[in-house]
């Protein structure tokens, strides 16, 4: 390759006058734009090779979906038929305006701030005291985290008999304290809390683990400082260490924000949206109207709000990489 | 001053260990057992054998070997390109000059804001098309882009001492070799911990292929373990719970072997933020 001939800059000037003739500055300028044009041209075929698969993938099965997304959204249009008839916004309104609407909504905020808040919550918790010289610390670490890299559908079944009202821990567990079980199975809201109860099984240890690193980021010094000006453990952790650990805060709640408005293998395996709907989340919404119904345009139509607002939770989070790296 | 021991520390680690572990065993104890024992008032913990009745059952009932290949074959596929993609679009992003770099940057980038779950309708549509229901190709190639892996290992290229590189290009070695000798070798352990990651998120990836296969010797695990669900109406919990150990037994396995490495790849991306 013309690699070492392109960075003539490379070699020092007196260097090359002991060892070669040198060419007129007009033959080098010459010389030197012949070369760099076929750099640049095998520069570019190289590029195209190394990234243009992956460019092209990201085209043709994220860009080029997401804006035929938007064109659904405006059909009447049933999965897999030949026939669409464009309706503007009216699958929009017609979201907005149905009465099951205000519910889904509802079951997806009681379900993305109960994941996210109680997640960070208890994450932090175990983060705190996996961070504690603890015997056995480094096992009990792998345990917490493992759930997380199970299979949604594997860890939603095998809850399912947990919470099996009759013959399941849960039940066992009340049943020794006089407490009858919940109607986990038949009641909306008992389901709803099932549900929030398996997906924060299954993402805590992930939160812990982030947390951790974040705890173990912070330098001894500050702890020590702190101690030293008479600060209490309930005192550095609220003055001291929550500030210095708000930038792992921050990208937890996004990303898990993020990971819960998405939540879909859970949900399928142990109520299927239900029951009566009370386990409904938009995402299983998108997935029930364009799968189940068939309604592929009403479906977009709420891909496209989902997709609007997991597009502001991101933005909210790039604007906040960017300051980071500002104050790095 | 006599240290504390600090009994309260360790009874929360057991609450935690306890409540992470108890449903996991239950699962296990759950797959030897058989009707009678599973619907027994008060619960009954141990089974009366360890014989594998609900396995054999289990794969009676359902093609699991299918399901184990198809998961092995979609796993292996799917991971191991979108990392060799990742690599490939991350060293020319960070190595080589070409106008607009910036835009292929931000193509790369802005896809991340794109999650796959809000696109299956027309990417359902399009494999439709193509005939690719109930294929390999309709299950890998819809996921294969690279983004996020792709992200993480242009920060570490960034980070590679320029030098080695400088005098690599010196002695003559093109783009490839230095991808091939240097670059590739310096980045092991990224490439490990991304790789680990992305086997894992292949292996339990459950909404694309529930749309697009429908033949039960064309399903992956999680996909072909809810036709243990409901296969006559009522669930056989035993053969069920058999099942699950099947899909999470062979993860587990893989994340307490490498859980360095695979702690290492998930914490990677909140540490670059």
């Amino acid at each position: 390759m013309t690699s070492t001939a392109t960075r003539p800059a490379r070699i020092e000037p007196d260097q090359r006058a002991k060892t070669r003739v040198i060419p007129t500055p007009a033959e080098q300028a010459r010389a030197r734009k012949v070369r760099s044009r076929r750099t640049r041209r095998h520069n570019r075929l190289l590029f195209a090779l190394l990234a243009g698969p992956n460019i092209a993938l990201l085209i043709a099965f994220t860009y080029k979906p997401l804006l035929q997304s938007f064109y659904y959204s405006t059909l009447q249009w049933n999965i897999g038929s030949q026939r669409a008839i464009s309706v503007g916004f009216r699958n929009y309104t017609d979201w907005f305006t149905d009465s099951e609407t205000p519910h889904v909504i509802g079951v997806t905020v009681v379900f993305t701030l109960a994941t996210v808040g109680g997640g960070m919550v208890i994450g932090l918790a175990l983060a705190v005291l996996l961070n504690r010289k603890l015997k056995l610390r480094g096992p009990a670490r792998t345990i917490v985290v493992a759930p997380y890299v199970l299979s949604g559908v594997a860890v939603g079944l095998l809850w399912l008999f947990v919470f099996d009202p009759n013959f399941g821990i849960v039940a066992a567990a009340l049943g020794a304290v006089g407490l009858p079980s919940p109607a986990w199975y038949n009641d909306p809201q008992w389901a709803l809390v099932m549900v929030i109860i398996v997906q924060l099984w299954k993402n805590v240890g992930y939160i812990a683990l982030i947390y951790l690193a974040g705890l173990q980021a912070i330098p001894q010094d500050v702890l020590e400082a702190a101690a030293l000006d008479g600060a209490g453990p309930a005192r550095t952790f609220r003055r001291v260490i929550l500030p210095l650990l708000s930038p792992t805060s921050f990208f937890l709640s996004v990303t898990t924000l993020l990971s819960s408005l998405q939540s879909f293998d859970i949900i399928q395996a142990m109520t299927k949206g239900g029951p009566l709907e009370g386990t409904t989340t938009m995402m299983y919404e998108i997935y029930r109207d364009g799968f189940v119904a068939g309604r592929a345009g009403y479906s977009s139509a709420v891909a496209t709000i989902l997709f609007v607002v997991l597009l502001i939770v991101t933005l909210v989070q790039l604007r906040f990489v960017e300051r980071k790296v500002h104050y790095a | 001053m006599i240290r504390r021991f600090p009994l309260g520390g360790y009874i929360a680690l057991a609450i935690a260990v306890v409540v992470m572990v108890l449903p996991l065993v239950w699962m296990l104890l759950a797959s030897f057992k058989g009707q009678s024992e599973i619907y027994s008032l008060p619960i009954q913990w141990l089974p009366s054998s360890f014989a594998p009745t609900n396995y054999t059952d289990a794969l009676d009932v359902v093609p699991f070997g299918s399901f184990f290949v198809n998961s092995a074959i979609t796993t292996v596929f799917g991971a191991g390109i979108k990392i060799i993609l990742g690599l490939m679009t991350a060293y020319a992003l960070v190595f080589i000059e070409v106008p607009f770099k910036k835009v292929f940057f931000g193509i790369v980038i802005f896809a991340l804001l794109v999650p796959q779950q809000i696109v299956i309708i027309p990417n359902y549509t399009l494999i439709a098309s193509l005939g690719w229901l109930n294929t390999y190709q309709g299950i890998i190639v819809p996921g294969l882009a690279s983004a996020f892996g792709t992200f993480l290992f242009r920060q570490h290229f960034l980070s590679l001492p320029p030098s080695v590189l400088e005098a690599a290009a010196l002695d003559g070695a093109g783009h490839l070799r230095r991808l091939w000798a240097f670059v590739l070798p310096m980045s092991t352990p990224t490439i490990a911990a991304v790789a680990l990651v992305s086997v894992v998120t292949e292996w339990n990836e459950y909404l694309w292929p529930l749309l697009v296969v429908d033949r039960p010797n064309m399903m992956t695990l999680p996909i072909g373990l809810t036709l243990l669900q409901n296969t006559d109406g009522i669930t056989n919990w035993g053969v069920l719970m058999a099942g699950t150990v099947l899909v999470t037994l062979p993860i587990l396995i893989v994340f307490f072997v490498m859980q360095r490495k695979i702690v290492a790849g998930l914490t990677a991306g909140a540490v670059t933020g």
